[in-house]
């Protein structure tokens, strides 16, 4: 188990990270994820002790680890750029640490092949790492890691470099690694949906802060602030105030004065939010729940009246755009299925139609300072 | 110019244009004057120091008196503990400057190429000043009650030592930092995480990555301090005698030419050895 209590770190006046604290269980695959400059690299790196901490501390299995120096944690790290060492040979790079703890050789030759043979590299052991391509100069890095047997494997935006084709390729091989070795990884990625598909856990951080930690599903269906929803997907946001509530339901006063319903989520995993009449607060709707109608449905359902912009076909969904009435705001995003009765166009552009959703199906959070819902 | 067709072998004429002049200067100031000195070391020295066209290896064998092989080991000497010194002396330099900032790394740089700018005789007088009885050390020491009579730093190996790093130092450090400035230090950071000490950092990682600086800041120092004499004389006092002093004495005033001819082909033997040494390093990098 690893944990970091209440670390920041500063340089000069700039905070890279303010009072961070996440326990990472031991074989899990966990993602630090965030947008650019909001402290990733540099949590990573203090994990891996190439920076220290100006506050706060990092515990290893209980014990403290952030006086002790990087060659002597017992934890790897693939880097950005891989880092490889140019004047090695492939075998000469995977070899590098264990040569560097004095194995003996025999035991290095095997586990040097085993690893190159995981990554599937096998076959270019002798030639020079500078006339790999990048796919195979990942895999060299992460071999170079792996052998090691690292207890924790730290891994910073190791796709970032690749093409799509290939870093998909990459991603479902570094699951496949994880799962069969069940080495603990912290992956650091600014990519939402990397780090949905292959994280057991995911930290969502921004401006030096963790917003939230949770696993994938959690983080994208029960956002705790409204920066973490805009971030994971996309979402559609209008801005208002709590107005009166009932036993199991709040209505959320929006633009136009039109009262919207929210309830907890039928499974109990999101409760009823609980706030004061009149708290300033954002609803959030995902594309997904939405539903787009000709005529307005009952009042169980939230409703939204707007005119139809666009519509994009995009194979196994369509989006479609829809300016809300009562808003200047920004348009919404509907995301429908293109089942065998949606696959035919049913709506002209132009047209005036109504977006509904379900009260469980919505969020509703305290607003973003710097957010523009609504 | 004709804008003649850019058929290749019209492209490979007008390059060979181009390279021209300086094929001319390499042949007329340099290869000739080459063939000159080695037709004039298979000479024998005449009467009156004429030069008599006998062709013997003579010349060759007279170097391998005792006398000149012990001139030409103290030179060697002198070169070799310089280019070491300049190393070890240049190798933090260059780390900082590669490091720094980039407004320290200009400072840094503009102190180092400065010295450039002054002669070199100037800058032996100036350490000579600098180091003499009663010059700037020996007067700051006995200020401050450091000592109480004046070091006689002149005319000393140590301010011989002195004149040659100070001379040589710039053509270490720029080729190391050149060398630096392009190392990626994340290397050092891959290296520490797999586990390498810092010893092991500097030598497995470091030390091979800059080799061709390395190398090349060593032959810029150690070329050149080979055949170096007025350094020497300046600050030694013109006590010993160097391969430099003997070379030029042979035209100057023994009026040896022949023997002159064949103590500077020895030291250009010298260099090319070292040269060589130098590319083949820089291939097996290549290859790698
Ligand atoms: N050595 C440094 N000196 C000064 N500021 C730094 C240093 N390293 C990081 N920072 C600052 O700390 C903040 C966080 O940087 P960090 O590299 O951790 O971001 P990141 O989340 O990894 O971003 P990216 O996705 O772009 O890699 C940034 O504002 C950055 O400018
Ligand atoms: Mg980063």
């Amino acid at each position: 188990m690893l944990e970091v209590r209440n670390v920041s770190r500063t340089y000069g006046e700039a905070h890279a990270l303010r009072d961070v604290s996440v326990t990472i269980q031991d074989g899990q695959f966990f993602s630090l994820l965030g947008p650019s400059g909001c402290g990733k690299t540099t949590l990573l790196r203090i994990i891996a002790g190439f920076e220290d901490p100006s506050q706060g501390q990092v515990f290893h299995k209980e014990k403290r680890i952030d006086n002790v120096p990087a060659n002597r944690r017992r934890f790897n790290m693939v880097f950005q750029r891989y880092a490889l060492f140019p004047h090695l040979n492939v075998k000469q790079n995977v070899a590098f640490g264990l040569q560097m703890k004095k194995t003996p050789s025999a035991e290095v030759e095997q586990r040097v092949s085993e690893m190159l043979s995981m990554v599937q590299m096998e076959t270019y052991g002798t030639r020079g790492v500078t006339t790999l391509s990048g796919g195979q100069q990942q895999r060299v890095a992460l071999a170079r890691a792996l052998v090691n047997r690292p207890e924790i494997l730290l891994l910073d935006e190791p796709l970032s470099a690749l093409d799509l084709k290939l870093r998909q390729q990459m991603q479902v091989e570094l699951l496949s690694i994880q799962r069969r070795l069940k080495h603990t990884f912290i992956f650091v990625t600014h990519d939402q949906e990397e780090a949905l598909t292959l994280s057991d856990r995911v930290a969502v951080m921004n401006k030096g802060r963790i917003e939230q930690v949770g696993t994938p599903q959690e983080i994208y269906e029960y956002p705790k602030t409204e920066f973490v929803a805009r971030f994971i997907g996309s979402i559609n946001v209008l801005g208002g105030e709590v107005g009166d509530g009932a036993a199991d339901s709040l209505s959320f006063v929006g633009p136009g004065k039109r009262p919207f319903i929210i309830k907890a989520s039928r499974d109990g995993s999101r409760p009823l939010p609980s706030f004061a009449k009149g708290t300033k607060v954002s609803l959030l709707v995902r594309p997904e729940k939405l539903k787009l109608l000709k005529s307005a449905p009952g009042p169980e359902q939230n409703t939204l009246e707007g005119t139809l912009k666009e519509v994009l076909y995009q194979g196994p969904i369509t989006q479609l755009f829809v300016q809300p009435k009562e808003t200047q705001g920004p348009v919404w995003v509907i995301s429908q299925p293109n089942t065998a009765v949606t696959a035919r166009k049913q709506f002209n552009l132009g047209e005036k139609v109504y977006v509904s959703w379900l009260p469980e199906d919505c969020l509703l959070l305290e607003k973003d300072g710097n957010g523009s819902g609504g | 110019m004709e804008a003649v067709a850019s058929r290749p072998i019209a492209r490979l004429d007008r390059r060979i244009f181009l390279a021209l002049p300086a094929l001319i200067w390499f042949l007329g100031f340099l290869l000739i004057p080459l063939f000159i000195v080695v037709i004039y070391s298979l000479a024998t020295r005449g009467e009156y120091g004429a030069v008599t066209f006998n062709f013997s290896l003579g010349n060759y064998f007279r170097i391998f008196d005792s006398v000149y092989l012990k001139i030409f080991l103290r030179s060697l000497q002198l070169a070799a503990v310089t280019s070491i010194s300049c190393l070890l002396l240049g190798f933090p330099v260059a780390y900082v400057m590669a490091t720094a900032s980039p407004r320290w790394r200009q400072i840094l740089m503009a102190m180092v190429v400065i010295p450039f700018w002054t002669n070199f005789v100037i800058r032996a007088y100036a350490i000579k000043f600098l180091l003499s009885d009663y010059g700037l050390i020996n007067s700051l020491g006995m200020f401050l009650h450091l000592w109480s009579e004046p070091i006689y730093f002149s005319n000393s190996a140590f301010s011989v030592w002195l004149g040659m790093v100070t001379n040589y130092i710039p053509f270490m450090i720029l080729p190391l930092y050149v060398s630096l400035e392009k190392f990626d230090f994340t290397m050092l950071e891959a290296a520490r995480d797999l586990g390498a000490s810092s010893w092991n950092s500097f030598w497995k990682v470091l030390v091979p990555l800059i080799k061709t600086g390395l190398i090349t800041g060593l032959i810029f120092v150690f070329t050149p301090a080979l055949g170096e004499f007025v350094v020497p004389d300046l600050l030694g006092g013109a006590k010993t005698m160097l391969i430099g002093n003997l070379i030029t004495e042979q035209f100057m005033k023994t009026r040896d030419w022949p023997f002159g001819s064949a103590l500077s082909l020895l030291l250009i033997v010298a260099v090319l050895v070292s040269l060589t040494i130098y590319l083949t390093n820089r291939d097996s990098r290549v290859q790698h």
